[in-house]
């Protein structure tokens, strides 16, 4: 598939400002100024990045505990983001939520999601709206290796397959559900094979290879779109830092930590923009340093903006 | 006005409101297929299968494709079934029925559960609880019970209307007791409790099938010169706190009856309401009637003695004049 340099630049920028975003929450809840966890996205920025530039804004996802990267891969804007996270008012969900909670409806961000498996089921609900709405809009569903062994994988994938609802489950197979080696606790290798199950095509791609991501979601997001039902797309990849913030990840091997360092999805991608003369290294350098600015004025507007009042604790239980 | 069961006045809610409002559709297992009695008839035909929905069995991809729908412009109804089965969905109730908090405001959920409740047919344990205590425990969710075929029609056309998750509980020992329905559609609104009978000697605050009960044993007291007054909150979330305060400042005595095991139940939350809020009225202390804390047995001699009935209603009352 070619695909056009300014879509590349575009997912070179997501992929940076995800990691940026994240490392620079990292910085700001090592120093205290985060309530509650985080759970971050680092090196894992090549999934959504690749699943989300095939969306439109009347597309819909749902999210992860894990959430930040799909955030900002459908639009999220890092200051709302980051003044949610800090609790504060200007946030995306007025500070009711928290990292596991964000959403924006608006571009149908149907949020962060805390419970495992849990955004499965309402993704299939946002299909099914999309459907009978008679729209083409797709969901797409991200979840990860451990919520592929929930109840709700297997009940939500059965209801979409038979009503060929528009969803792709984009499984971030890295590998661990919090400590535990997930290809421990299953019988089969591939977790795409659990396609055949429901008679829907399934596919095992690089989830740290942007392209590879972007195309193999494409076709789902084209197949979902022409009313031909959900696809399963199973991305490889490894998340750096710990399940939350502050985790020692003592149950990985040194050895398998360092071999995934090596496949930072953003030096490879980079690294292939300039052989192919679409971003020259210099120009990357910018788009690094932009994002870096972009962040310190989010963190900015985090810590000068205000608090909710504390009455605010009892609106919007209703409607 | 027309003589309607309880389950066909249900039944005209909510081929009423799918009529009126296409967003709605009905989601959940055999609701295509019960016969002419039931919740869901005729809709099929009318509406066609794509708002008549067909699953397999599946709690929580229903609730959770609710849910997601629901967020989305659509107005789903989920049928699950019993109401015991709500545990296997445990967590789209607990946690993704608060997305609109957590959203901070920025999504509504207007949906509708319906589901039956309620013992004394010999189904045992798995099959006959009636969560009022549990439910209420869930933030976000509204819950209805009502105790006749006139309140379920109009408070089930609310429900389903209302933007906000509902719960709307149809007690199994109700369904063929019927009402007289006006023919010009009507709604009752949620949050406004009915009171079933005028009296002055006790407020008794009573659901779904034990209104029935405390209005049999009513007749039996006022032989006896004891006038009671049978208070039906008909929803307990929200509740209509006003209309029971009312009540006991004007009898002075509570008495709570409820088909559920005592402790954490529904009648529980209104004798602590009542105390905080009216003890310099109460003239005795307030009395729960409810099931022992037991998971519903099975053979009858054993439900007959697990169900709240009138001579224990009439000993509570005993106890308190």
């Amino acid at each position: 598939m070619e695909i056009a340099g300014p879509r590349l630049i575009d997912m070179f920028k997501t992929m940076v400002r995800i990691r940026t975003f994240e490392e620079r929450v990292s910085k700001e809840f090592g120093a205290g100024k985060l309530p509650g966890i985080v759970h971050l996205y680092i090196g894992e920025e090549a999934v959504a990045t690749g699943a989300c530039a095939n969306l439109r804004s009347d597309d819909y996802i749902t999210s992860t505990h894990r959430g930040h990267g799909h955030l900002i891969a459908k639009g999220g804007k890092t200051d709302r983001m980051m003044a949610e996270l800090y609790g504060k008012k200007t946030g995306y969900c007025d500070g009711k939520g928290g990292s596991m909670h964000i959403a924006d409806p608006d571009i149908g961000i149907l949020g962060a999601n805390g419970i495992v498996g849990a955004g499965i089921a309402i993704a299939g609900g946002a299909g099914l709206s999309a459907k009978m709405r008679g729209t083409d809009s797709v969901a797409v569903c991200f979840f990860g290796d451990g919520a592929s062994g929930t109840c709700r994988f297997h009940e939500g994938v059965n209801m979409a397959s038979h009503w060929k609802l528009p969803v792709i489950y984009v499984i971030e197979n890295n590998q661990y559900a919090i400590s535990t080696r997930s290809r421990e606790v299953r019988n089969i290798d591939n977790l795409a094979d659990r396609s055949a199950a429901y008679g829907i095509p399934g596919v095992t791609v690089d989830g740290n290879d942007v392209v590879a991501v972007y195309e193999a979601v494409g076709e789902a997001v084209a197949r979902a779109r022409r009313g031909q039902g959900p696809s399963i797309v199973e991305c490889l990849t490894y998340r750096w830092h710990g399940h939350t913030e502050g985790d020692p990840q003592t149950y990985k091997p040194k050895d398998e930590m360092e071999e995934w360092l090596k496949k930072d999805p953003i030096l490879i991608f980079r690294k292939r923009l300039a052989e192919l003369g679409v971003l020259a290294e210099h120009e990357a350098d910018k788009i690094q340093q932009g994002m870096l600015d972009e962040l310190e004025r989010a963190v900015k507007f985090a810590e000068e903006s205000p608090f909710p009042a504390p009455e605010e604790t009892l609106n919007n239980v209703f409607a | 006005m027309r003589e309607l069961s309880f389950i066909r006045a249900e039944n005209e809610a909510v081929y009423e409101e799918m009529e009126r409002d296409p967003s709605i559709f009905v989601i959940g297992e055999n609701v295509r297929t019960f016969g002419t009695e039931a919740i869901f008839s005729r809709l099929l035909q009318k509406f066609g299968p794509e708002r008549v929905r067909d699953t397999a069995i599946s709690e929580q991809a229903i609730l959770g494709a609710t849910i997601g729908s629901a967020a989305t412009g659509m107005r789903p109804i989920a049928a699950l079934g019993i109401d015991d089965f709500l545990g296997v969905c445990g967590d789209e109730l607990l946690n993704q029925l608060q997305m609109r908090y957590m959203f901070g405001g920025k999504i509504k959920l207007p949906l509708t559960i319906t589901t039956n409740c309620g013992a004394g047919r010999g189904l045992a344990a798995q099959h006959s609880k009636s969560l009022y205590g549990w439910l209420m425990a869930i933030k976000g969710l509204k819950i209805v019970a009502p105790s006749t075929a006139y309140d379920a029609k109009g408070l089930l056309k609310s429900a389903i209307r209302e933007d906000n998750p509902v719960v709307f509980l149809t007690h199994t020992a109700l369904g063929r007791s019927t009402s007289q329905i006006p023919d010009e559609e009507y709604t009752i609104p949620l949050g406004k409790a009915d009171i079933k009978r005028e009296g002055k000697d006790v407020t008794v605050v009573t659901l779904a099938n034990m209104v029935h009960i405390a209005l049999a044993t009513a007749a039996k007291l006022q032989e006896r010169g004891i006038s009671i007054e049978i208070i039906d909150p008909r929803t307990v979330v929200p509740l209509d706190k006003q209309a029971i305060l009312d009540s006991v400042r004007k009898t002075g005595r509570l008495v709570i009856l409820t088909e559920e095991p005592i402790t954490g139940s529904f009648a529980a939350e209104v004798a602590a309401i009542v105390a905080e809020e009216a003890f310099d009225f109460l003239d005795a202390p307030i009395k729960r009637v409810c099931a022992p804390d037991t998971p519903v047995p099975f053979s009858p001699a054993l439900e007959k003695f697990w169900l709240p009935d009138e001579a224990r209603l009439i000993k509570a009352i005993d106890d308190i004049m």
